[in-house]
């Protein structure tokens, strides 16, 4: 490996050895602020290593891993939420006794995972991220146990997940009996046009995406979500939601672009029909939701069916670039969003003794008038998690509109005007909720940290959301690389 | 013009911040800032820079034009543009928001700061609906607009107003999102064509589409527009909206929010895609008819005085749904002339209703009568209104309904005659009304007060207003005439000067 090599990779490296840090710093002195510090300077620091290696030209760096605009945007997205998370979840865990250091160290762990796949162009290390992401998961979903919910969640989750972790690697078994390779590019030039190993990709693909979607939590592979959503401690739920999410979805339209996916019409029906259901039943089920946590976890269900419009929407030539483009902007909204949201969920849970974290739609109630600057935030999210213009979920809704319709998808397009009219249902009636006249004291006070965060966020939000410009030019070069 | 946006922004920012200090200082704002965005606009009255512009060979005259890039990527930019259409509407929203707060003065006693903070925006949006001909914006500014809507419904409304509101949000939503999806086919398709992406409304207009394509898309426009109208079949939330909100939230509703649905008919639907439009003529003018007949059947069955005004708004809609149809410049000028008379009476009766639910504590007409007795001022008031409402000659409403009827006349007699029928049924709700309200024996006497000084000098510039829109009609019709006769021209019918005829 030779020296442009290592700083092409260098923010993996640092992200590596900030994590190493942290573990020595933890093993010295147990002091959550310290490991925090840690954590978030590291993370900076990655962030910043990220920025600085920006405008190199893009380069392969051993088969496994590809450094370019695309890896090098996903890995800034996925460290940015395991800062936020960071950041907002320091009160949380502070007040949830002892012994919460490690929580950080999983976080960065999972984060360098996310990382990974946003890199990877090998079945090898997608494996290797795809691991790292999960295994670091298990642990933050068990972690700060407070009765058995969490850890039911955790057990789900870990059998769920180790499941689809084996379809995945049946899937690229397969591939690799039709062709030979496990790199993308290879697999992309290999000549399957053999009666039999036509039919070892196909079926080789419909597991590896089958394995994928059950990551993903779309229908019909997301029994699971909601379980877990509710039993994870909130940050361990929101970094699920974005961070993991994001990571796998990444590597996943990497691959079907360069090794063109959409060639097999069976799979492209498929995946039609998934984005459908996930799009209709995650909308569904969530309306019959009491939960906040569920409706989250139902709503993100529905967010990934639209994101698989997109995704289809890359099939047609005319319209991979802009389809590309779309997925990208729809997750950034996506991801500020979800971890907004989940972050009101974990201030509102800080000082809770309970053994669940605080999401009954009741315990809301007249949370405008109690503190009206949360329940602003909140609104803001569930706005563009609606979709409502002046925020950021406007323009990635408006982005799957743009792709829908470039790509004629018009069958897909009519679900995600019904599936948005059903969001809207129980968006408001969270907001609703929150406006309601009732008296409640809850000596909450907002932890300085996650205040900001969220505020910053919600800022963000709107900001974007307005004037989305310098964002849709950076997604929109990034995108015309790989469409 | 973008600071008339802004300043009813900035009141509705500023009116929010300051009820920390006095709780009575938010309305003087809200009041403050609509007189100023008033000021602003005067002189766009009086504006000698008027620019030309030629779209698809017809040349328009524009008051104002802002053109400032916003998303270049998509050829999306802060096009704002005003014209003599819109100027008159931005005018009526501003009037109506004075109106509006001046009818919640002491309504409102929880939370006043954020009461007016959205009462504010909603005008904003309502105001950006009408300038914006970047059809990107004007989405955003139309559903921009609802959001606040629905806070004043959802926190202020009564008792019902969970429901309500929600109805609201989804019908004008949903069918939003419809609109939106033809929007982008109307402009990939364009970009496919010429290999330029834009959403520009000047570029867009006089691009000719494939005939089934264009029928689809115009649709998707058709029913964003009809539902916020609203037009028969789409009207189902408006009783429920209108009756659940509180007075200022009904009188924008009915006063202006159910404008831009007959604007955006006028300036979009049918100049973007004339053909398919005619092609639909007949149905929409039918479903016109059946909104004003079944409207006004529906009115004279309620029990609830703001409910009967509800469904009196679908009924004298409808005319306005013929009229822009019937597409002659006649019927357009009538539907126009309509839109700005509706605004008044309306917002007049749902400030009656507000008032009378005040002081009296129920909508319920069986619960009322021989008001006039006690309150006379309110009960001639009313009565001025009803009247207007049923199309006394006189009056702004009767230009309005005439001018509909006398141009459906040579387009569609059957339409014509069947609409007419209209100003009979009109008659019989808004007197059936005066009747349970405001004569007939008093059972007790409850000693409500009259109006005062407050509700008064609300009432009195719209009873002006729709007298001089009676007697005078004129400046208003010389006002819209250009754009009128430009879109008139775009759709391919040459235009005839009628309006020189009438004088």
């Amino acid at each position: 490996m030779s020296g442009p090599d290592l700083i092409a990779i260098s923010p993996l490296i640092t992200l590596t050895g900030v994590i190493l840090v942290v573990m020595m710093v933890i093993a010295f002195a147990r002091n959550l602020k310290l490991t925090c510090f840690f954590t978030i300077l590291g993370l900076v620091a990655t962030l910043l290593n990220l920025v600085l290696i920006a405008g190199n030209d893009p380069m392969q760096v051993t088969p496994l891993l590809i450094v370019d605009a695309y890896a090098l945007l996903f890995s800034g997205i996925i460290v940015l939420a395991g800062l936020f998370i960071s950041l907002l979840a320091y009160s949380y865990l502070a007040h949830r006794g002892e012994k919460q250091d490690e929580f950080y160290l999983l976080l960065m762990l999972s984060t360098l995972g996310g990382v990974t796949l946003a890199h990877s162009t090998h079945f090898g290390s997608l494996i290797l991220g795809l691991e790292l992401v999960g295994v670091s998961l298990y642990t933050m979903i068990s972690y700060p146990v407070r009765g058995l919910v969490s850890l039911e969640a955790a057990l789900k989750y870990l059998i769920l997940s180790g499941v689809s972790s084996g379809i995945i690697l049946f899937g690229t078994a397969l591939l690799f009996a039709a062709t030979g390779t496990l790199a993308f590019d290879d697999l992309a030039q290999a000549d399957i046009s053999m009666a039999n190993s036509t039919t070892f990709v196909l079926v080789g693909m419909t597991f590896l995406f089958s394995g994928m979607a059950f990551k993903l939590s779309l229908v019909p592979f997301h029994m699971w979500t909601p379980d877990v959503y509710e039993g994870a401690p909130a940050p361990a739920a929101a970094f699920l939601a974005t961070a993991s999410k994001g990571g796998i979805f990444a590597v996943l339209l990497r691959f079907f672009l360069s090794f063109d996916g959409f060639r097999f019409d069976a799979l492209i029906e498929i995946l039609t029909w998934i984005a459908i259901l996930s799009i209709v039943i995650g909308n569904l089920l969530a309306l019959m939701q009491d939960g906040i946590k569920r409706v989250l976890a139902y709503s993100s269900i529905a967010h990934f069916g639209y994101l698989l419009v997109a995704f289809i929407a890359t099939s047609v030539v005319s319209g991979t670039h802009l389809a590309v483009e779309a997925s990208i902007f729809f997750l950034i909204a996506y991801f500020i969003t979800t971890i907004g949201a989940f972050g009101v969920i974990i201030i509102m849970s800080t000082y809770t003794a309970a053994d669940h974290d605080v999401d009954a739609r009741e315990d809301y109630a007249g949370l405008f008038w109690r503190r009206p600057l949360l329940a602003t935030f909140f609104t803001v999210m569930l706005l563009s998690l609606a979709g409502i213009p002046l925020t950021m979920g406007f323009v990635g809704k408006f982005y799957i509109f743009a792709a829908g319709v470039e790509s004629e998808l018009w069958a897909l397009l009519t679900a995600v005007v019904v599936g948005s009219g059903l969001g809207l249902f129980y968006y408001l009636r969270i907001i609703f909720a929150m406006t309601r006249q009732v008296e409640m004291r809850d000596g909450l006070t907002v932890p300085v940290l996650g205040g900001w965060a969220l505020g910053v966020l919600s800022l963000l939000l709107i900001i974007l959301g307005v004037y989305p410009t310098p964002v849709v030019q950076w997604v929109s070069s990034v995108a015309s690389v790989m469409g | 013009m973008v600071l008339i946006m802004l300043t009813l922004l900035a009141g509705g920012v500023v009116a929010w911040l300051i009820e920390g200090w006095h709780r009575d200082m938010p309305r003087w704002i809200s009041l403050a800032s609509c007189t100023l965005s008033g000021l602003l606009a005067i002189p766009l009255f009086f504006s000698s820079g008027a620019e030309h512009i030629v779209l698809s060979g017809v040349s328009s005259v524009w008051i104002e034009v802002i053109d400032v890039a916003w998303i270049p990527r998509f050829g999306i930019g802060f096009l704002f543009a005003i014209d003599g259409l819109g100027l008159l509407m931005v005018s009526l929203t501003i009037f109506l928001g004075f109106i509006a707060v001046i009818s919640s003065w002491s309504e409102i006693d929880h939370q006043p700061g954020f009461f007016q903070f959205n009462l504010m925006w909603t005008l904003a949006g309502v105001v950006g609906v009408f300038v914006s001909l970047d059809l990107f914006l004007f989405f955003f500014f139309w559903e921009v607009m609802l959001i606040p809507m629905y806070f004043l419904i959802a926190i202020w409304g009564h008792e019902n107003r969970a429901y309500a509101a929600m109805k609201f949000f989804l019908f004008t939503q949903i069918s939003g999102l419809i609109m939106l999806v033809a929007i982008l086919a109307l402009v990939l398709g364009y970009q496919a064509q010429t290999g330029e992406i834009t959403f520009s409304y000047f570029d867009l207009l006089g691009h000719k589409l494939d005939p089934d394509l264009s029928w689809y898309l115009m649709c998707g426009f058709f029913v964003a527009f009809v539902v916020k109208l609203p037009g028969f079949p789409f009207h189902t939330w408006l009783p429920d909206a209108h009756t659940q909100a509180p007075t200022a939230a009904s009188v924008l509703l009915a006063g202006i929010l159910l404008k831009t649905g007959a604007y955006g008919l006028i300036r979009f639907t049918v100049p973007l895609f004339p053909e398919a439009a005619a092609d639909i003529a007949e149905v929409a003018m039918g479903l016109g008819t059946i909104g004003i007949l079944y409207g006004a059947l529906l009115a004279f069955a309620q029990d609830d005085f703001k409910r009967l005004v509800a469904y009196s708004s679908v009924s004298h809609m409808g005319f306005v749904l013929v009229g822009i149809f019937a597409w002659t410049e006649i019927t357009l000028q009538g539907s126009v002339m309509q839109m700005v008379a509706h605004g008044f009476s309306t917002a007049a009766l749902f400030m009656m209703a507000g008032a009378i639910q005040q002081r009296l504590h129920t909508r319920s007409m069986a619960a009322m009568g021989g008001l006039w007795q006690e309150a006379p001022r309110m009960g001639a008031i009313a009565m001025f209104f009803v009247v207007a409402g049923l199309g006394m000659p006189g009056l702004g409403n009767f230009v309005g309904e005439f001018l509909v009827l006398l141009g459906t006349f040579g387009v569609n007699k059957l339409i014509a005659v069947l609409a007419t029928l209209g100003l009979v049924t009109g008659a019989v709700y808004g007197l059936i009304a005066m009747q349970k309200v405001f004569q007939g024996r008093r059972e007790s006497v409850s000693g409500i007060p009259d109006f005062g000084v407050r509700e008064l000098s609300a009432m009195i510039p719209m009873m002006v207003g729709l007298t001089l829109m009676g007697v005078y009609p004129q400046p208003i019709f010389d006002m819209v005439e250009p754009t009128l006769a430009s879109l008139y021209e775009l759709t391919g019918i040459n235009p005839t000067t009628w309006v020189g005829s009438i004088r």
